[in-house]
């Protein structure tokens, strides 16, 4: 099974071009278009991730905006600590405790300095807190919708919690204000395309790794799951461990993600945990067409590009062009943009015979 | 809007610069100035910032029909940030390098004001700020036009302490669970203490966003009523808890005059959505009400009721209603029209520079001034008791005009913060 | 630098001052009838020479002075050219002279701050006290409990030799002995401190507190009556805390089963996750205001019952919205749960959108009619609004009327039949696409009820929906997918539990408690409290 090439030709020059143009290109982008794209990468390594976990392994999660956020908020920490002494208050520590008259640095905070922690943080929080979660609810065969809206519970309370100012993460106004990262200014241009390229060279390695796990044996008894569970139980697999590991592995990318997004946007705060923000995290992936790697990709960056242009084209009627679109795609296309895409090439190939 | 007349000297120095700048300008005649109006449309913000965008349209609709700032027209470009704070930073970078616009006028929360700050300070552009808030900030790029907690918190609480607001000795801080509430309880907490208030005699809730079921807090507040001395207070409960938070007021039959409460975010706005028959009595601080009565006020309700019913603003055109916020955007738009043509550019530094005691004879009956160092207006406090109407009875107000605060002295440490912006230079 | 507000310039306020001045020593010489002067001084001026007018002229009631105080309180007195005039809608009449006049254009609004206010309601009470109808003497009593002070122990004595109704009496008696336990005499003090014992009012606790402080009340024997009144009014008002506690997780717990009902016959039969349930909820609570507004403009007399013909109206606008979502959305995705969820996401972000397009994005008033606003006072502590008390009737009765149309009707009987075995009910004949409908019109519906009852407890706003459609999902998957049964003790259970956490923690960790509760509990019960059983239920 594995002999199979991990790339096919054409997908090899695609993924080539797709480097190469993002090595080139971005630098000549207008400065707002870098953050938008850099953004957007971002939801799209999300939008990946959930497809590794909906779209190939049947489990729908309305929680995926937690792991993104606490992989935020890992980044979040060290680019706190990364101002200073630059604050309003001119204190070491964040602004915000500060204002809370706290002293020092809650339990949680410490190694917070150190960039590598930072980016352990990123992986093992979300992956931890999957990890744990995971292995309870798939232990009881918590299935279907049920596991959907206990994660969405998850998000939510997650997302009380860290609205609360005691826990020690900023509450709802959360992180802003970075100044630098690795000691390099943050607010600037040449940073900016950086991180972009960082971002965008992270999504095509996570490409590659979810098509390499989909295609290996393990992303076979994984689509073997999603199928019919019971038969793959039957035939002796442990399918607790299947699904645990890719839901671990998913989250991790979704912390990924999040870890690159706040040093771009410049804030992470609960908000991001919302059940509405991990709500969108399906649609894109729904949108663009699940259980192809691709469609995920193509569904973040549409579904994104869309809300930036008509937010400021029309403003007041956006939300009916937004759901408008959401019903349109579930009625007439099941399978997403990959699917109407599919079809019009099998039908110019139909027609070409 | 009348022209206001300048001082002596800034008109000298407005004649000076027109005459070397009245080339320049009639060049560029043509093209419009592009204004943003950063506010959300829809999520939950909606609520409260969907009429701040229209009044906003309207000061430039007006604006433009007098011939616009320096000949060129003004063009709005409005925005929605959806209340989502990454996408405030998405729109406002946007605005200023994609759509080149010279000033912006927006955000309600002050989680948004937070998240552009940094691309407003980057890009060197300006936000006007229009809400109340809770100080602790200072930024060379942005003018706050809300009150800062000197000028709306403590003055309440002071009415409240005197004779005719009750001489409360006891106090309730309720407020819903974010840095707004957090900062004003804890500077009300602190100025409390400092007029002999034990610890024992305050009490502080905070609720979570969009908390709707009051029934434990009112108890709550009921039994701390009845344990001792007259008790009052003093809620910072945000936009939509309010309608519940009331209703269940109301409801468990919790008078104004047995335990009266002073709102920092209810004003005519949020009442409409209640019944307010049950809530007379019940007090909010404002720097504007709807209800005061001066020749500048009638010609701003009256005009807004104009507009809205022109443009068939949902709610609005029938029944139209004015409240702080609103006046406060009125002002920041006529003050930085002002400053721009005193600058004869819309140039960032060279606009902040023209701000610098800008007055403007405000909807409030009194002439707010833009502070000369730190960005915030000179406004009036007024004390307003609500009527049955869903208006307010004015009971107090300041003399005049009060100079905004922002770094309270009621939180350690504030004694050494500059009452100016860094990186500005004061003239 | 703080000035209190001048009701007009200076010199007009000097000639008031004068003539409240006039005023006082008027009603010193000739005290009969409440003057035109004395009404001035009442009406306007300096707070705390209104406060020294109104008291100078109780000394002496009379009915003019009981309308000119009504008149106050409702905001219907005006003045002009030093006359104080009572305003209504039909006609206008002096107050002193009881005469009627016509209202000037230039009449000015009299302006009553708070203080003012409670001492018109304290001095409306003292009148009250000697009236020829109990109820208005019970209710001046409850009244001067608040504000219960030495001063008035001359008034509370002159109402007592008069009162011959033996409960008012007592309660009389109390309200004395509340004035007596500062007197300078220790018997007195005894006397007092044993008769309040026998009080239940949050007031006399804190007054029994404050003699109790340190070096207040010095004799032992006075102390010891004092703590042993205070311990039984505080084991009186506890009673009071815990069955608010208990009510108030009741009222909850209503308001979740009844937002939970209606999703969970959708889910239950359909296995359709809707998203747009909560924006159901907000159409049926805009229909409510709809119908308030008509009965307003149409039926103004009528308006206290407009509830009632709301509660039908938002059934049938709500249930209308869901049959046509179902017929051309739902309808093409079943079988696919999770799409579902998408598509019924996009409808809600429509359907909110266009409720801001319509009524605006404020939110909209509605109000409580008069039978529901106010509370019914249990216990001196405990205030049960009405609004609550009737929304937990609601629920039960919208409960009742769900169970029996599932387990008597016909209708019901295929729904049930829908819900255990779809193939097979098909197969004997039931038209399983009609009864899908009719289901998710029932199930919109409710969610109508619910949002009907809603718009008497909290916002009507586009967000309305959204703020409960996750607790809602809770309630549904909690209970029980399918089972009506669950979704009630779900509710029920969540809304005490809520409440009574919210008591220790308050309200932000309480409602964190209770979801990882659900997490934890669904581990447990992967199937909710109640499973259904059977293979049919597998899949």
């Amino acid at each position: 099974m594995n002999s199979q090439p991990l790339l096919s030709k054409s997908g090899r020059i695609i993924v080539c071009v797709a480097i190469a143009l993002l090595l080139a290109v971005t630098p000549f982008l207008p400065d707002f278009y870098v953050t938008l794209l850099g953004k957007i990468m971002c939801f799209a390594i999300c939008a990946l991730a959930m497809d590794l976990i909906w779209g190939y392994t049947g489990i729908l999660s309305l929680g995926h905006g937690l792991f993104f956020a606490l992989g935020g908020y890992a980044m979040g920490m060290y680019l706190m600590r990364q101002i200073g002494r630059d604050g309003v208050y001119k204190n070491d520590l964040p602004d915000f405790m500060v204002f809370l008259d706290w002293k020092e640095l809650p339990w949680h905070w410490t190694g917070s300095e150190y960039f590598v922690w930072a980016l352990f943080l990123t992986v093992a929080v979300p992956g931890l807190l999957a990890f744990l979660f995971g292995y309870f609810a798939f232990r009881s065969r918590i299935k279907g919708v049920y596991f959907s809206i206990i994660t969405q519970a998850l998000t939510f309370a997650a997302m009380l919690l860290f609205f609360r100012n005691e826990t020690g993460f900023g509450g709802n106004n959360g992180f802003t204000d970075f100044k630098r990262i690795l000691d390099i200014p943050i607010a600037t241009p040449s940073m900016r395309i950086t991180l972009c390229v960082i971002t965008g060279l992270t999504l095509i390695a996570f490409y590659l790794v979810a098509k390499y796990i989909v295609q290996s044996k393990y992303g076979r008894v994984l689509q073997a799951i999603r199928d019919a569970e019971s038969r793959v139980l039957f035939t002796g697999y442990n399918t607790l461990w299947y699904k645990l590991s890719i839901w671990t592995i998913s989250a991790m990318m979704c912390g990924v993600a999040g870890a690159l997004y706040v040093p771009q946007v410049g804030i992470i705060n609960p908000g991001e945990m919302s059940p509405a923000a991990s709500i969108e995290i399906a649609i894109w992936a729904a949108v663009g067409g699940r259980a192809t790697l691709i469609g995920p990709i193509i569904g973040a960056f549409f579904v994104n590009g869309a809300k930036s242009w008509f937010t400021v084209a029309f403003p007041e009627f956006w939300l009916y062009f937004l759901g408008a679109l959401f019903i349109a795609v579930t009625l007439f296309l099941p399978q997403g943009i990959m699917g109407l895409v599919r079809k019009l090439s099998g039908a110019r190939q139909g027609s070409e015979k | 809007m009348t022209q206001l007349p300048r001082r002596g000297a800034l008109k000298a120095l407005a004649t000076a610069a027109l005459a070397a700048a009245l080339p320049f300008s009639a060049a560029q005649a043509a093209e419009p100035i592009k204004v943003g109006v950063l506010h959300s449309l829809s999520g939950t913000m909606a609520i409260s910032e969907t009429v701040l965008k229209d009044v906003a349209l309207m000061a430039i609709e007006e604006i433009n029909a007098k011939g616009g700032v320096l000949g060129r027209k003004l063009e709005p470009v409005v925005v929605d940030p959806a209340s989502n704070w990454p996408l405030f930073a998405e729109k406002a970078r946007q605005l200023i390098s994609k759509d080149k616009v010279a000033v912006t006028f927006g955000c309600w929360t002050s989680v948004s004001r937070k998240s552009v700050l940094p691309v407003f300070e980057e890009l060197n552009n300006l936000l006007f700020y229009p809400v109340q808030y809770e100080g602790e900030e200072l930024s060379k790029n942005v003018f706050y036009t809300g009150a800062a907690p000197n000028q709306q918190a403590i003055p309440a609480v002071e009415y409240l302490m005197s004779k005719d607001g009750g001489s409360a000795k006891r106090w309730v801080l309720l407020g819903t669970d974010y840095v707004y509430p957090r900062t004003t309880n804890k500077i009300l907490r602190s100025f409390l203490k400092s007029k002999g208030v034990a610890e024992a005699d305050i009490m502080e809730e905070y609720t979570p966003f969009g908390h709707s079921d009051y029934q434990t807090i009112i108890a709550k507040i009921k039994k701390f009523a009845s344990e001792g001395k007259k008790t009052a207070v003093v809620s910072t409960i945000n936009g939509d808890s309010n309608v519940p938070f009331y209703k269940e007021l109301g409801n468990q039959g919790l008078k104004a005059t047995d335990v009266p409460v002073v709102a920092f975010s209810v004003g005519e706005e949020e009442l409409r959505g209640v019944d307010t028959k049950p809530l007379v009595g019940h007090l909010a601080a404002w720097n504007y009400f709807m209800s005061l009565k001066n020749p500048a006020n009638a010609e701003f309700t009256k005009k807004w009721a104009a507009y809205a019913k022109a443009k068939g603003i949902a709610g609005h055109k029938d029944k139209p209603l004015t409240n702080d916020p609103m006046e406060a955007t009125y002002i920041g738009i006529y003050m930085w029209k002002q400053a721009v043509e005193k600058a004869k550019s819309t140039d960032t530094d060279k606009v902040i520079a023209a701000m610098a005691g800008q007055t403007f004879k405000a909807p409030s009956g009194f002439t707010a001034k833009m502070d000369e160092r730190n960005h915030h207006l000179h406004k009036p406090v007024f004390i307003g008791e609500i009527k049955a109407d869903g208006q307010f009875n004015i009971v107090w107000k300041t003399p005049g005009p009060v100079r905004a605060n922002p770094w309270s002295p009621f939180i350690p440490g504030n004694d050494k913060k500059k009452d100016v912006p860094d990186g500005k230079t004061v003239i | 630098m703080i000035l209190k507000i001048r009701h007009s310039q200076a010199a007009i306020k000097q000639l008031r001052l004068l003539f409240a001045a006039i005023g006082l020593m008027f009603c010193s010489f000739a005290a009969q009838a409440l003057t035109q002067a004395q009404a001035l001084a009442i009406s306007v001026g300096e707070n705390d020479d209104r406060v020294a007018a109104l008291t100078q002229a109780l000394a002496t009631p009379d009915p003019a002075l009981s309308r000119l105080i009504d008149a106050l309180l409702d905001d219907t007195a005006k003045v002009v050219s030093g006359k104080v005039l009572i305003v209504t809608s039909d006609k206008t009449t002096d107050a002193a002279t009881g005469q009627e006049t016509t209202a000037p254009d230039n009449a000015e609004d009299i302006v009553n701050n708070n203080r003012l206010r409670r001492e018109l309601e304290s001095a409306k009470a003292a009148l009250g006290l000697f009236s020829d109808n109990v109820e208005t003497r019970t209710a001046a009593i409850t009244e001067l409990r608040a504000s219960a002070d030495e001063k008035k122990l001359p008034l509370i004595d002159r109402a007592l030799a008069q009162e011959s109704d033996v409960a008012l009496q007592a309660r009389l008696q109390q309200l004395r002995a509340a004035m007596l336990i500062a007197s300078s005499d220790r018997n007195k003090r005894l006397e007092a401190a044993t008769a309040l014992a026998s009080s239940s009012q949050p007031t006399v606790k804190s007054l029994l507190q404050g003699r109790l402080a340190a070096g207040v009340e010095t004799d032992p024997e006075v102390r010891a009556a004092l703590t042993t009144a205070l311990r039984n009014i505080e084991s009186r008002l506890a009673w009071g805390e815990r069955l608010g506690v208990v009510f108030s997780g009741l009222s909850l717990g209503s308001i979740l089963f009844l937002v939970a009902l209606g999703l969970a016959i959708c889910y239950g039969l359909m296995g359709v996750i809707n998203m747009a349930h909560g924006e159901l909820m907000m159409i049926g609570a805009y229909a409510t205001y709809v119908v308030q507004n008509a009965f307003r403009q149409h039926f103004p007399a009528a308006f206290d019952y407009y509830i009632l013909a709301a509660i039908p109206v938002a059934f049938a606008v709500s249930a209308l919205v869901g049959a046509a979502l179902e017929r051309t959305v739902i309808r093409w995705l079943y079988g696919r749960p999770l799409e579902t969820l998408l598509a019924t996401w996009g409808i809600s972000l429509m359907l909110i959108q266009l409720m801001r397009t319509i009524f605006g994005a404020q939110n909209v008033p509605v109000e409580n009619p008069s039978w529901l606003s106010g509370g019914w006072e249990v216990l001196s502590n405990l205030t049960l609004p009405y609004n609550r008390i009737a929304i937990v009737f609601f629920a039960f009765m919208v409960l009742i009327l769900v169970y029996v149309l599932i387990n008597k009707t016909r209708l019901g009987l295929f729904v049930r039949g829908v819900t255990q075995n779809r193939t097979m009910a098909s197969c004997m004949g039931v038209n399983t696409a009609r009864i899908d409908m009719y289901a998710f019109a029932l199930g919109s519906g409710i969610a109508g009820l619910a949002g009907c009852a809603l718009s008497q407890i909290g916002n009507v706003g586009p967000d309305l929906g959204q703020g409960y459609i996750v607790d809602s999902f809770m309630v549904v998957v909690l209970g029980g997918v399918g089972q009506l049964a669950g979704t009630v003790y779900a509710g029920l259970g969540l809304g005490v539990l809520n409440k009574l956490l919210e008591g220790w923690t308050g309200a932000v960790l309480a409602k964190i408690i209770v979801l990882v509760f659900i997490v934890v509990f669904i581990q447990r019960r992967p199937q909710g409290i109640f499973a259904l059983k059977g293979r049919s239920a597998e899949s």
